[in-house]
């Protein structure tokens, strides 16, 4: 089964095709293609995942590659790269589509473009699956644009409204930004590694020392700005919370499993180029690390002042990706690919639990929530068992891979991102049970009646909820199956990454911080206590503004670009005030002097007669001249044929 | 095989095609006059490029053939538009331009 | 080289006589069915000179797109059908008089410049090498040659509809 994995994004690209064809005459106006191609998908995936499990160790990666054609010598196929990571993408992402699938069938009942989101969805997921499978930067450029490209169709959704289109625009403008970085980064690596696009070539050559390290530099930050924008690192996170006008599915399928977790997938495909180019096993400090922390700690304090819940989840998923990344960054790789495991589980979880919120209560506002834990049991449920998961709390599953990245932190060498993890972590429990507390607690503040959610958008939750709690066992101590899965190979290069050994004492203090964050919130919230606090601190006051306006990012951004436009237009401006204006009015009253005396002599005289005589000879001319021009096309055509004859016989007679 | 016969022969070609051009009232006619012409230059560009024993004549007369399909479709919609407006082709009624 | 030569008069001649009737017969369905021979000539043309590929592209664009399209074109303009003694203008004789002697430059230019130089030995361009000049050497032009394409599509098409 190894061996046809590519069948796995095939089946859902056709499942596009013949929804935009047929799906509109189906019975179910497509979306029952979607959730069979999708179930075969993931039926696929289950059995490519029990193949990889089921080999001898060392399991080795399968590799296909066939050439679509040959320019210049340079081989351009496309083939799949099979190893664990490929495999735990392929489960993850089928998996969560398929449940998104199930759920969207719920949510978008009687939407006006509800075939066209399923065909959507379905490109989505097989684009999605293409940069998975992929073994070349080539192959996995054009998933990664497909990818890109279906988030603004999805995004957009609803684009009747300014604000929906407004924000699909900006998402991909603003992911493309990174890409341009991404596409020059492939470039430089084809170049650097010999005339190649293949991803374990890349990663040998990178490691042995092939590639010098100053090129591998560039090409890893060039590679990193791709990144950047597609999974809202600092400072191109911007997007990602305005990407939340999507329909909440939608939301819930970039944000766990597809989209942007594409960019820390990237990483940790060639892992081998950011390691050497980064030097990450000198320690210290580096790139991907810093970017990853400070992406950390500012989207989770972003997160604290939002009202809407999808943009809390959403500023928890640019947390949790800074997470994910900052891990790649301080070498721990298997945390990192662990994470994106887990999280996938328990995001996609809370979205979707969102958007049964949000259907029961048609409104995005916490505000406009509270006391729902009467009405949606089965929301409340799931979404607290995603909650304390995403908190971090044992035994759940983020408890697990937290640790194993602050543990990579902490035993890599790199102080700084674990102080920046735990204090991650406090964060995201006090933000969570902020969340909790203005949705479940208290009294019902909106309009009308809540009610539970239809199955069809229950049942995903249901059943989600088991992974976000089982998740993290794969790889507990005493357990530790998913390290032997998931592990990164190159071909010829001896395993450079170091496996460390559960730290109890480690995991009690990030346990702690976890609870430390819910006590807190709890006692701000629940109890009351410290109300009014940032009303009576200005500091606290200032913070807030701050982060209401989203650290003024977007503003600066504009800035930016008007930064460049008005000093030049400025400086146009004053040049032609002062400089060019008094040059002509300087020349002016000389101008005028002059033209005095030499009205009287020469105008008058020579000139008006030169000028007059001209203009008679001119009409004269002209009413010779006039028969010439008969408005017939062909008798100019006539002329020019007969000019062009002469003056060739000319150029060649006399030369 | 000489060189000349093929030039000559689409000498020959071009200067009917010129005729064509000068001396039609039908515009259909004057395009088709037109294609005449850009087939004697692709039948040179073809000659040189055998002469040369290159390929590249053949890429340009490859391209003659696009650009000469790109020129029939814009030809046509234009003289449709002006039978449409005048319901006549006679270039010579079209003079407004006259002096 | 014999034969090589016999076919080139038998098409020259042929070539050479429908191109006379294209510009001289009076009627306009007929005039395309001439363009269609001399089209098919050059064509003959091409495969002599070993270029295969141009010569099926000729057929299958110029005489199978390109005459159908002037031949819809005579259709709805609705020129008649039959004879129609008024397809001259009045300029015939200027006409004639401005071809021979252009023809007349070209001729002596060309016997001046490349009298006595034989086609020589030449390899016969497989499809495949077309091919890898255009998406090589040539790419660019054949990308703008792509975007004429798009353009003429869209010129077209905003001339000729009616709104």
């Amino acid at each position: 089964m190894l061996d046809n994995a590519w069948l796995i994004p095939l089946i859902p690209a056709v499942s596009f095709f013949i929804i935009l064809l047929f799906g509109k005459r189906l019975p179910k106006k497509g979306a029952e293609v979607g959730i069979a191609a999708l179930l075969a998908s993931f039926a696929l995936s289950v059995l490519v995942a029990l193949d990889w499990i089921g080999e001898h160790v060392p399991r080795h990666a399968v590799h296909k590659h066939t050439t679509w054609f040959e320019l210049g010598g340079i081989d351009f196929g496309a083939g799949i790269h099979v190893d664990g990571l490929t495999v735990m993408m392929l489960v993850v992402v089928t998996f969560i589509s398929l449940l998104v699938h199930v759920y969207s069938t719920g949510y978008l009942h009687g939407d006006r473009r509800y075939t066209y989101f399923f065909a959507a969805l379905s490109l989505f997921t097989a684009a999605m699956l293409l940069l998975v499978v992929s073994d070349n930067t080539l192959q996995l450029l054009i998933g990664w644009e497909l990818v890109g490209l279906c988030s603004f169709m999805l995004i957009g959704h609803w684009w009747e409204e300014g604000v929906n289109s407004g924000a699909a625009i900006k998402a991909f403008i603003t992911t493309r930004t990174g890409d341009v970085g991404l596409m020059t980064g492939i470039i430089l690596l084809f170049f650097a590694a010999g005339r190649s696009f293949d991803i374990q070539h890349l990663n040998h050559e990178a490691l042995t020392g092939a590639i010098g390290h100053g090129t591998l530099l560039v090409g890893a930050s060039l590679l990193f700005l791709g990144v950047m924008g597609k999974s809202a690192q600092f400072p191109l996170h911007v997007w990602l919370p305005d990407a939340m006008a999507g329909p909440t599915p939608v939301s819930a399928l970039i944000h766990a499993a597809t989209m942007v977790v594409a960019g820390v997938y990237l990483i940790a495909r060639l892992y081998g180029v950011f390691f050497a180019g980064f030097s990450i096993e000198a320690g210290g400090v580096n790139l991907v690390a810093i970017i990853g922390a400070i992406t950390v700690i500012i989207a989770a304090l972003l997160a604290f002042v939002q009202d809407d819940v999808k943009k809390v989840l959403a500023y928890s998923t640019v947390s949790q990706l800074g997470y994910m990344v900052m891990a790649l960054g301080v070498g721990a790789w298997t945390a990192a690919v662990f994470h994106l495991f887990t999280h996938a589980f328990f995001k996609a979880l809370l979205f979707l639990g969102s958007g049964s919120l949000i259907h029961a209560v048609h409104s995005n506002n916490m505000s406009e929530m509270g006391g729902l834990r009467k009405f949606m049991p089965t929301t409340f449920w799931t979404f607290m068992v995603g909650s304390v998961a995403l908190a971090g709390i044992f035994p759940l599953a983020g408890f697990w891979s937290k640790d194993e990245i602050l543990l990579g932190a902490a035993e890599n060498g790199f102080p700084l991102m674990l102080v920046v993890g735990l204090a991650g972590a406090f964060m995201t429990a006090a933000y969570m049970t902020r969340a909790c507390y203005l949705i479940f607690a208290g009294e019902y503040r909106g309009h009308g009646h809540p009610h539970e959610s239809p199955p069809s958008m229950a049942w995903p939750l249901r059943i989600l909820a088991v992974p976000a709690v089982l998740a993290g066992l794969l790889n507990a101590p005493g357990i530790l199956l998913f390290n032997g899965w998931v592990e990164f190979e190159v071909e010829g290069v001896e395993h450079f990454l170091h496996h460390h050994d559960f730290n109890p004492g480690l995991a009690a203090a990030s346990l702690a911080i976890a609870v430390l964050g819910i006590a807190a919130a709890s006692a701000y919230y629940f109890r009351g206590a410290l109300n009014g606090l940032s009303d009576r601190l200005p500091f606290l006051k200032v913070g807030h503004r701050v982060l209401v306006h989203k650290y003024y990012l977007d503003d600066l951004f504009l800035a930016i670009v008007r930064g460049i436009q008005y000093p030049i237009a400025r400086a146009a401006y004053w040049v032609n005030q002062n400089i060019l204006d008094g040059v002509v009015n300087g020349v002016g009253k000389g101008a005028q002097r002059t033209a005095n005396v030499v009205y009287d002599v020469i105008d008058q005289r020579v000139i008006d007669g030169a000028v007059n005589g001209a203009g008679l000879s001119a009409e004269e001319g002209g009413s010779i001249l006039r028969h010439l021009q008969t408005g017939r096309v062909q008798q100019y055509a006539a002329l020019l044929f007969g000019a062009v004859a002469v003056l060739a016989i000319g150029l060649v007679a006399f030369t | 095989m000489y060189l000349n016969q093929f030039l000559l022969l689409a000498a020959v070609l071009f200067c009917l095609g010129v005729y064509g051009v000068l001396a039609r009232r039908n515009a259909v006619l004057v395009l088709m006059s037109i294609e005449l012409m850009l087939n004697a230059v692709n039948i040179n560009l073809i000659a040189f490029g055998a002469f040369r024993d290159n390929v590249i004549g053949q890429v340009f007369s490859l391209f003659v053939i696009t650009i000469a399909a790109a020129e029939v479709g814009v030809g046509l919609a234009i003289v449709l538009l002006i039978f449409r407006n005048r319901a006549d082709i006679d270039l010579d009624e079209l003079d407004l331009m006259k002096g | 080289m014999v034969a090589q030569n016999i076919v080139f008069g038998i098409l020259a001649f042929v070539m050479v006589a429908a191109a006379f009737r294209l510009v001289t017969t009076q009627n306009v369905v007929r005039a395309a069915l001439f363009l269609a021979i001399v089209l098919a000539g050059a064509a003959g043309l091409y495969i002599l000179l070993a270029a295969e590929f141009v010569a099926w592209v000729q057929v299958l664009v110029y005489i199978g797109a390109v005459v159908v399209l002037l031949l819809f074109g005579v259709m709805l303009t609705r020129a008649p059908i039959g004879r129609d003694a008024d397809l001259d203008n009045d300029q015939r004789l200027l006409g004639a008089l401005v071809a021979l002697f252009l023809l007349g430059a070209m001729g002596a230019v060309l016997l001046d410049a490349f009298g006595g130089q034989k086609v020589g030995t030449f390899a016969i361009r497989r499809s495949g090498e077309v091919g890898d000049s255009i998406f090589g050497d040539f790419l660019v032009p054949f990308e703008l040659a792509s975007i004429l394409l798009l353009s003429a599509l869209v010129g077209a098409v905003a001339l000729a509809r009616r709104d």
